[in-house]
């Protein structure tokens, strides 16, 4: 029997398929919804993505839209000054947590205080996956990582950094906020799309972050991955819009 | 001091936990850090191992808080360590000029990968200028180049020592081999090889009343004129060289007679050592030279090298494109010898490489 080939986002670049993620992976699934988002908004040709170092980095030839990857943590700023100089382009950074809330958080926090009009999408897979599944600022307390091999001690490392809530803080009206999850794809779709609408419409400031999965530095099998995404995490980081300057019609 | 490791004892392990050994074996107090590779397993065996020994550990938020914070830990009087690499090692090199400023005894393990940017994870000897110069002044820093565990192992010890007797920021470059690969080498307590530690000392938070035991302690890094900083620069510029010839290091073998000197430092350094081996047995007059500091460098012993040799060629070797050629160049300024290059940036040397490369000169 014939199987049926899952339907491929236009915007993705089909020579650089199947993609380099490991099997099990929540970047193939939030690259899934970005492409789709671009196809539906007709963005393809003016679209910028832009990616970080870390396994976001995997995907810097992904799409069929002109691409760049910048530095760990980077992504932000280089993001910033192309929509700076060329207005007209929609500037979509995609980044890792260690990349967003850590090395480049400095970029993050100004560029929403200044209410940059970017797109920016961070997978939070509560490690940094690329080096090998150290700590990250989004660590669960007692989850035990390279570097924390005794589990987070909230006492010495502080409590998982709640980014949209803290971007959300610091932006004025017309920025977006959300998060996703991958275990609720529709949604997922539908915040992303939402967050370069928002971009499209010159609001401000957008950003989506995503609970992801990482078996690879998790050591888990599928059930216990996604036991883990939706039994702790989601816990721990509501999921939802929180800031939204967009009609309610598209709730 | 407590010991470690009891009885010397042989060991087979990476070097990434070889310098985790090390630092605890030297009585290292605390590391900062923020992961990358190649250097990434130092930070996840110093978590496992620090708090059985009643050490310390921070992740920092990236690099440029792992440099402030080790430089702030040593201000306060504590052995305190990083490790880092590539685009890491950039990010360093604003604390590092803190540390060289300020005379901060600041411990540093580079692990070279691949450049520029984030370039490869796996090896490269690309960092030796940023390493060696990288900071906005002179550069008066100390650095050892390792070739083998039982070196990265013996000049860890010894980092913290020069680091803290002569309170220069101190280096041990390394490479992505040298983290990665696994190696037989002997583990120690420094003090059962007659190694004395150098106690660490507090710059600030010393004891005594301030207004009745002493002045309070004002650190500084910034001049209003143009002249202060001079004498500082000045000052520290001829301590420097007049440390210099305690701290230099270097190997010399089969030089006297040679036609031509093969120069390379780090892992390279062992190809180079394989090939004047094979060389010679062939009857080809090749010596070998390597410079274990690179900062200081043997300047002096490598001029009396080529002029007790009256060797015809040197030949550079490394897997950079230049970096330890000029180096080199600045160092014998005048010296008439020619200068032949093998230049493999960001990929490994082998003996084979630099015995096609000797004969196709002589
Ligand atoms: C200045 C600098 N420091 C460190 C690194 C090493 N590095 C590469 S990827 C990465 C972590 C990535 O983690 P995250 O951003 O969470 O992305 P993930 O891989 O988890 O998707 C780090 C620390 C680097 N490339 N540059
Ligand atoms: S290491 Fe983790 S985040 Fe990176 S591709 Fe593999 S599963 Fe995904
Ligand atoms: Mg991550």
């Amino acid at each position: 029997m014939e199987m049926l080939a899952p339907a491929t986002p236009k915007s993705w670049y089909l020579p650089t398929k199947p993609h380099k993620f490991c099997p099990g992976c929540g970047h193939g699934i939030t690259l899934k919804a970005l492409g789709e988002a671009i196809d539906e908004l007709g963005i393809q040709q003016e679209t910028i993505f832009g990616c970080d170092i870390g396994c976001s980095l995997l995907a810097w030839n992904f799409f069929a839209c002109d691409s760049t990857q910048t530095h760990h943590g980077r992504t932000t700023p280089v993001m910033v000054g192309i929509k700076r100089a060329r207005p007209e382009l929609i500037t979509i950074g995609y980044m890792g947590d260690g990349g967003g809330y850590s090395i480049g958080s400095q970029h993050l926090l100004n560029s929403a205080v200044r209410n940059e009009k970017v797109t920016l999408i961070l997978v939070n897979n509560t490690n940094y996956g690329m080096t090998g599944g150290q700590m990250a600022p989004t660590t669960l307390p007692g989850q035990i990582t390279e570097t924390s091999p005794y589990g987070r001690d909230p006492e010495t490392t502080g409590y998982p950094t709640r980014g949209p809530e803290f971007i959300a803080e610091l932006t004025p009206e017309g920025a977006y906020v959300a998060r996703a999850t991958v275990s609720k794809y529709k949604q997922l779709k539908r915040l992303i799309r939402n967050a370069i609408r928002n971009q499209m419409e010159g609001n401000g400031f957008s950003f989506v972050e995503v609970l992801s999965t990482c078996p690879t530095n998790w050591r888990t099998n599928a059930n216990q991955t996604w036991n883990f995404l939706e039994e702790k995490m989601e816990q721990y980081f509501p999921v939802g819009e929180i800031k939204s300057p967009l009609g309610k019609g598209d709730k | 001091m407590e010991k470690i490791i009891g009885e010397p004892k042989k060991a087979f392990m990476t070097g990434n936990e070889t310098v985790a050994w090390a630092c605890l074996a030297a009585g290292a107090d605390i590391m900062f850090g923020y992961p990358i590779t190649p250097q990434n397993e130092v930070m996840h065996y110093w978590t496992r191992l620090a708090p059985k020994y009643n050490r310390n550990f921070l992740q920092t938020e990236d690099e440029l808080s792992a440099g402030f914070t080790t430089c702030g830990a040593v201000q306060a009087g504590k052995k305190a360590f990083t490790a880092t690499a590539g685009p890491g090692n950039v990010l360093m090199q604003e604390p590092f000029g803190m540390a060289e400023a300020m005379r901060l005894p600041v411990l540093s393990i580079i692990q070279q990968r691949g450049g520029p940017s984030s370039g490869t994870v796996v090896y490269s000897q690309q960092e030796v200028t940023l390493t060696t110069y990288g900071g906005n002044g002179e550069g008066h820093r100390i650095v050892y180049s390792t070739a083998t565990h039982q070196e990265v192992y013996d000049y860890v010890i010894k980092g913290f020592n020069t680091a803290w007797k002569y309170r220069f920021p101190t280096f041990v470059l390394g490479d992505g081999y040298q983290a990665k690969m696994r190696e037989p080498l002997e583990m120690y307590d420094p003090q059962d090889k007659g190694i004395e530690i150098i106690q660490p000392y507090p710059l600030i938070g010393i004891p005594g009343k301030i207004g009745e035991d002493r002045e309070p302690q004002h650190l500084c890094n910034i001049y209003s004129l143009e002249e202060e900083l001079y004498e500082v620069v000045m000052r520290v510029s001829a301590e420097y060289e007049s440390i210099s010839p305690e701290i230099v290091e270097f190997q010399a073998r089969n030089c006297e007679d040679a036609d031509i000197i093969i120069i390379s430092h780090g892992v390279v350094s062992r190809a180079a050592d394989d090939a004047v081996k094979i060389l010679r047995a062939q009857g080809i007059k090749a010596g070998y030279f390597r410079p274990i500091t690179l900062r200081p460098f043997p300047q002096q012993q490598l001029r009396e090298v080529i002029t007790q040799s009256g060797a015809k060629y040197l030949l550079i070797a490394e897997s950079a494109y230049g970096q330890l050629e000029r180096l080199i160049k600045q160092e014998i300024y005048g010296e008439t010898v020619e200068i032949e290059t093998l230049f493999m940036p960001g990929v490994g040397i082998i003996d084979f490489d630099i015995i096609k490369k000797v004969k196709s000169i002589i």
